[in-house]
């Protein structure tokens, strides 16, 4: 199929963007295109209007100090994944980006884009999530900053207004005592994950988040449980869903045996810093 | 950006200038128009191939300042200021093949020659970045590429062919 009729902007600035946005009715932002294409393409979206940000000036910064990493909305995945800087100040970004689909996409495709499509089978949602980021916007009523937790609303649906760009993403720095880990089980290489599973750990707590298993990215805080156990106990508060790529009772199995390995690799993780610190 | 109509469908038109293999081109197209379609259909450049136009086989691969591409998860009016690389561009200047389609040939790395187009992209890019790839990396640098007939091996093969011959065509004068 191809897409239906839509008209074309091409904004350099900000301003311009959101006007266009708040002018136009039902329009919708591009920036990689590589989630919203397909969409088009397969006619499960029609906007009357795209407005495209990726020649927008100030939108392809990707700045690291040591408060944390601050992710233009134009910067692709691939720019994010070959930083030694994003690295080195929070590693579960760069890990969790290497299983963000194929390099080609990622090429293409935005951090930032990824974040705010909300998509529960996405990676950069839940490492977002995990380590407690934000999204900045811009809209017709003016600057705010969105805490991750108050992001994700529902399957495919973000907090932000129809008329509001996302900025930029902001990931804290991973602090001195802190650790992470980062695993996920796909079909194929480069395929969404069946069950991913993202950890942070630091001396007074343990969280774990989810992705592929509700219908948005999930963190559950399992401080004090044992690795072995966490799997179980964060079940709890998880609905693993089945469909053709795995039944719900897999999803679970996936769980429980990922939440162990990640878990351990985070504890690990955090070892090794204080062994090196 | 300029703007006409189509007299038949009433769709607006936009002239769209793309860089496609160093040659300038301008197309007046409706902005729904995938880059793919517009490379085969509006500037008759067959090379690059479609198969499932949402980004999974590869087939449609082209590169974008560079950088392998989806052309089908991509605008033409939104492929303007950059430059675009098709399988047609990979030959030498004289019309010879260039060393990644020089080592399909010699390797058998192709059958049908359906997929051939976005392993050649997706290759030439990636041999730009890592001149001597291991075993390994050979066949994770063709891992978002589909093929339904080969097996993948041969394309492997040449991938590791191609990076040798590369070497031995800088080493030339
Ligand atoms: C074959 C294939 C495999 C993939 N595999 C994975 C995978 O394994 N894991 C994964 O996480 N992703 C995967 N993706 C998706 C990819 O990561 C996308 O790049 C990403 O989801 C969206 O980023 P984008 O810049 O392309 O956004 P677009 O496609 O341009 O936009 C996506 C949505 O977000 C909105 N949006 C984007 N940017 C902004 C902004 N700045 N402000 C407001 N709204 C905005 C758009 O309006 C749209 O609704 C895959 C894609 C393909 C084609
Ligand atoms: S046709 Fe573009 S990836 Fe399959
Ligand atoms: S050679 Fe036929 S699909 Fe690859």
């Amino acid at each position: 199929m191809k897409p239906a009729p839509f008209a074309y902007h091409r904004p350099r600035t900000l301003d311009e963007a959101v006007a266009l946005l708040a002018s136009e009715p039902d329009a919708k932002v591009m920036a990689g295109g590589q989630s919203l294409v397909p969409l088009l393409t397969m006619r499960l979206a029609g906007p009357a209007t795209i407005v495209d940000v990726s020649a927008v000036e100030g939108l392809d910064t990707l700045a690291v100090d040591a408060e944390g990493v601050r992710v233009g909305a134009m910067v692709r995945h691939a720019d994010v994944l070959a930083s030694a800087d994003v690295r080195r100040v929070q590693p579960l970004v760069s890990a969790a980006l290497s299983h963000v689909a194929h390099p080609t996409i990622r090429n293409r495709g935005t951090t930032v884009g990824s974040i705010v499509h909300a998509d529960a089978a996405a990676e950069m949602p839940v490492v977002l999530a995990v380590l407690g980021g934000s999204v900045d916007v811009v809209g017709g009523s003016g600057r705010r900053t969105i805490a991750a937790a108050d992001l994700f609303l529902g399957l495919l649906e973000s907090s932000l207004a129809p008329d509001e760009v996302a900025t930029s993403a902001w990931f804290p720095a991973l602090a001195d005592d802190a650790g992470v880990g980062f695993a996920e089980i796909a079909r194929r290489h480069g395929d969404y994950a069946m069950v991913g599973v993202a950890a942070h750990v630091d001396a007074t707590a343990a969280r774990v988040g989810y992705l592929s298993v509700n219908d948005v990215p999930t963190v559950v805080d399992v401080t004090g449980v044992d690795p072995a156990d966490a799997g179980e106990a964060a079940l709890a508060h998880l609905a693993p869903g089945g469909d053709v790529h795995a039944s719900a009772a897999y999803r679970a199995q996936l769980v429980r045996v990922l939440t162990a390995r990640v878990l351990r690799e985070a504890h690990e993780h955090r070892q090794s810093r204080q062994g090196a610190a | 950006m300029t703007l006409s109509t189509d007299q038949q469908t009433g769709e607006d038109l936009y002239d769209v200038r793309l860089r496609v293999n160093g040659v300038v081109h301008d197309l007046r197209v409706p902005a729904r128009r995938l880059l793919s379609d517009a490379l085969r259909h509006d500037l008759g450049m067959t090379g690059t191939h479609v198969g499932c136009e949402h980004g999974v086989c590869g087939a449609c691969t082209v590169l974008v300042d560079g950088r392998p591409a989806r052309a089908c998860l991509m605008f033409a009016v939104a492929a303007v200021e950059v430059d675009i690389t098709t399988v047609e561009g990979l030959t030498h200047p004289d019309g010879s093949l260039g060393p990644v389609q020089q080592a399909f040939r010699e390797c058998h790395g192709l059958q049908c020659g359906f997929c051939t187009p976005g392993f050649l992209t997706t290759i030439t890019a990636g041999l730009e970045e890592n001149p001597d790839p291991s075993h390994e990396e050979a066949r994770e640098m063709i891992g978002g590429n589909l093929c339904r007939c080969t097996g993948y091996q041969n394309i492997v093969a040449a991938v590791e062919r191609a990076a040798v011959l590369r070497r031995e065509g800088q080493e030339r004068p």
